[in-house]
């Protein structure tokens, strides 16, 4: 980096005052984001408190041509916050304001630092909820949500972020603020609203998030049931779709995620079934008892070994407390684990899921699923020890050929965590060169001096080369044209 | 229904308009030529019609893969046979609009409110931009953030980022029943009254014409029983719905003006010939105005969709002006899809 380092840290002072961090304690807070795998002192972090500081940091960075980094709460699960060595990290901590509530239109209009779940809260005796709810909501926040495009167990029937979002207010890199979307149901021009969600930090500063409220649904039941093999909990899954009935939740869970999650939380679950299903439904009174009486009828036909219901809120809430602490209950089986992200069509699981027990053993490595089963978003966890030589990159293999699977049976490697730095070599897998240069093309468009997260989402054609691996997509080879290094 | 697939010869007809810097208008059946602004004289027509098919389409999985020329009214058929819909009920206009055309203009009709957007069910498309390649992005699963959403950038871009071969969309299942119920209602009293309607969850449409509240529910006849008895109101000839979407009822309009606001602003609420969407879209016929001025202090966009070519002042924009930063991204957008600018120019925006 060729720039006056003193020089520079003394007008990022001038800008936003003591809100700004360079000494190595204080700095190694923010070394990682979910991904604890990747870790990187940042060079040097601010805390602005308003949008103005937001553009003169964007400004400044662009100008010295330094890297810059946005980063919400740090729960990303694949690198996309993770600093960089050279840049400056720019938290939104504090932009934490939920700032109106429009309950006639259904809209709330929040700063990005506001958790997912705060919304909700704050809306909640209003009868109204924001509907995306990723498992991490407790402590994730809305920017970071907006970056990732994240989903939850919701989203089958309600969409993703960028389906609950209506209009963003963003710094761009030259520190312009300018807005996209509307209060209304859509604006004019193309849909930069699109573009923006899930483009990891990539394309501009998000400094305001206007969301989309739901009324409550008068009437909600969660359905619980155990299966001996994962084969006919995956009909099942296929099966209830085909009813004409839209859960609100689908979700599946295989037994070692079943039995971590039932030692963690003591959710009620069946230890011994080899696959659990929850499916939440919700709606009007009138025609959930209908909709439920279908459903019991498909989880018998595709012999469910016990079934439960849960009505009351409380029922409802220790079910997917169990399915929501999956993640840190089978953490506790090992040292360490990483998570998958990878979206398949749904009739592809149970093959799907019998190749990764299969790579499982090959690679000596043991494997939880949780899996998002109404719309194909597996997440497979490898468990290993970072202290044994060599488990890191065992795991990260056995990581790789998932998602390789994922995309050789018509799927995406990542549903709703993102790429950042953890699935960039499988961006080369999933996507041609000139597939790969539209995205540069995109990236140049908002970002023309390339300062916003270098080196996340999107690989260089030259890093795909050298990752190699030879992909070969229908008979093709995918770089004819480039070296090989 | 017809399967073929040109790609090939589509490819060929982008190289040789990209190499010789050769404007082209891409037309399906020419449904939508009255919305956007008319291609230069000289332009060449590049047709996409018998580029049509249903490539994939597994009712279990909830996804429909079919090429840019398929008829709508094709897929809205083989749907409906499963019992299955394209939620956000896009317009077929003259009955000859084409799945292209549909992801194109981005267009949604009444149920838009309650089921979500054109581009909130685009999951996929195969496209070929102004690089003269065949390029895939998005897929046919449900979550997918592998890369930008260039899927749902294209969707409403009128054509002008590139060409799109096929789509994939997601479906959902038809509701069990519908009915189209009539109050009547005073145009000062409607927003009051849909906002007591804000947690119906049947409800699948609302709009208000000469004094009637038209509300469409959708779901199990149990759920229909129980939201009727809250309404009440008379049932009506759902041909109602058709007639908005396609603009039929104001087929008598000179000039209409297509006013996109969030439901509860107050702006032109007598002026308008038909609020749609829960209040979040009305129509406005002959207003001898420029609404766009009204809407300055406004969260809206306005859309001049009928007009008398003749009278169009010279340099007028049809859609809503952009402000300076936004019209730059756009441009360089444009610039980085289509460099030597042959998709549909000034379609949608004189300066790109």
């Amino acid at each position: 980096m060729d720039v006056d380092r003193q020089g520079f840290i003394r007008e990022l002072r001038e800008i936003c005052g003591d809100n700004i961090i360079t000494d190595r304690p204080r700095l190694r807070v923010y070394e990682t984001d979910g991904l604890t795998a990747k870790r990187q002192v940042p060079w040097v972090v601010v805390l602005p408190s308003n949008i103005s500081e937001v553009q003169q940091i964007a400004r400044l960075c662009d100008s010295h041509r330094v890297p810059l980094v946005a980063r919400g709460a740090g729960t990303g699960l694949s690198g996309g916050a993770t600093p960089h060595a050279e840049g400056v990290l720019l938290s939104l901590a504090r932009f934490n304001r939920i700032l109106s509530v429009d309950s006639e239109n259904m809209l709330a209009k929040v700063e990005p630092g506001v958790t997912n779940l705060a919304i909700s809260e704050h809306v909640e005796h209003l009868g109204l909820y924001y509907a995306p709810d990723p498992s991490s909501q407790i402590a994730c926040s809305i920017g970071g949500n907006v970056a990732e495009n994240s989903g939850g167990v919701h989203c089958l029937k309600y969409g993703l972020t960028v389906h609950n979002v209506r209009k963003l207010k963003l710094v761009s890199p030259q520190g312009d603020l300018y807005e996209v979307g509307s209060e209304a149901f859509d604006s004019a021009g193309y849909d930069l609203l699109a573009v923006l969600h899930g483009s990891e930090g990539m394309l501009g500063i998000v400094v305001e998030v206007t969301v989309k409220l739901l009324a409550k649904p008068e009437a909600v039941c969660v359905v619980m049931s155990g299966f001996a093999s994962v084969e006919s909990a995956a009909t099942a899954v296929g099966d209830i779709i085909a009813t004409g009935i839209l859960p609100a939740g689908l979700e599946m869970m295989d037994k070692p995620a079943i039995q971590a999650a039932e030692a963690f939380v003591h959710a009620g679950y069946p230890t011994d079934a080899e696959a659990l299903l929850l499916c939440e439904l919700d709606g009007i009174e009138a025609e959930l008892q209908s909709q439920l009486d279908i459903l019991q009828a498909v989880l018998q036909k595709n012999n469910a070994l016990d079934i439960s219901v849960a009505h009351s809120d409380a029922d409802r809430a220790r079910l997917w407390m169990g399915r929501k602490s999956a993640f840190p209950a089978v953490g506790r089986l090992a040292p360490d684990y990483f998570c998958m992200d990878g979206t398949i069509p749904r009739k592809q699981l149970a093959r799907v899921l019998g190749e990764i027990s299969e790579l499982s053993r090959e690679f000596g490595l043991p494997v939880a699923n949780v899996f998002h089963a109404g719309d194909g978003n597996l997440h497979p966890l490898i468990l290993y020890d970072a202290n044994l030589e060599g488990d890191l990159e065992k795991a990260e293999q056995f990581g790789a050929k998932i998602l390789e699977l994922c995309i050789e049976v018509g799927g995406t490697i990542t549903g709703e965590h993102g790429v950042g730095l953890e699935k960039i070599d499988q961006m080369c897998v999933q996507f041609s060169p000139a597939e790969l240069a539209v995205f540069h093309g995109v990236k140049a468009a908002f970002d023309p001096n390339l300062i916003l997260n270098p080196g996340k989402a999107v690989p260089t054609l030259h890093r795909c080369a050298e990752f190699g691996a030879m992909h070969v997509h229908a008979g093709q080879d995918k770089f004819p044209d480039l070296e090989r290094f | 229904m017809t399967s073929r697939d040109m790609t090939t010869l589509l490819l060929e007809q982008v190289q040789k308009a990209t190499a010789h810097n050769m404007p082209v208008t891409i037309e399906g059946q020419g449904s939508k030529r009255f919305y956007g602004h008319t291609a230069a004289e000289n332009t060449a027509c590049l047709q996409i019609s018998g580029h049509s098919g249903v490539i994939e389409y597994e009712p279990g999985e909830l996804v429909i893969r079919v090429r840019a020329g398929t008829p709508l009214a094709d897929v809205n058929q083989l749907l409906s046979s499963n019992r299955q819909m394209l939620a956000f009920e896009p317009p077929d206009f003259e009955n000859r609009s084409t799945m292209g055309g549909v992801i194109a203009s981005g267009l949604s009709g009444p149920r838009r409110p309650y089921a979500g957007s054109a581009r909130d069910f685009v999951l996929g498309v195969r496209m070929i931009t102004g690089h003269g390649e065949v390029l895939e992005f998005g897929g046919q699963v449900m979550k997918n953030v592998a890369g930008y959403d260039v899927s749902r950038l294209v969707t409403g871009s009128l054509g002008t980022l590139g060409l799109i071969l096929d789509v994939s969309l997601k479906v959902l299942p038809e509701p069990e029943a519908e009915v189209t119920l009539g109050l009547p209602i005073a145009r000062q009293e409607l927003q009051s009254r849909l906002r007591s309607m804000q947690d119906m969850f049947p409800l699948s449409a609302a709009a208000h014409q000469d004094g009637v509240l038209y509300l469409r529910l959708s779901g199990s006849e149990a759920a229909i029983q129980s939201a009727r008895q809250k309404t009440g109101g008379e049932e009506t000839d759902s041909g109602f719905w058709q007639k908005l979407n396609t603009l039929a009822c104001f087929s008598s309009a000179k000039e209409l003006w297509r006013i996109s606001v969030a439901p509860a602003s107050q702006i032109f609420l007598k002026e308008a010939e038909v609020i749609d969407w829960g209040g979040g879209l009305r129509w406005l016929v002959d207003p001898g105005f420029d609404p766009r001025e009204q809407l300055a202090g406004e969260d809206g966009h306005a859309t001049l969709v009928k007009y008398a070519e003749a009278k169009l002042p010279a340099g007028v924009e049809l859609f809503h002006p952009l402000p300076p930063h936004v019209l730059n991204l756009h441009q360089r957008l444009k610039q980085q899809f289509d460099p030597a600018g042959v998709f549909n120019p000034g379609r949608m925006y004189r300066a790109f």
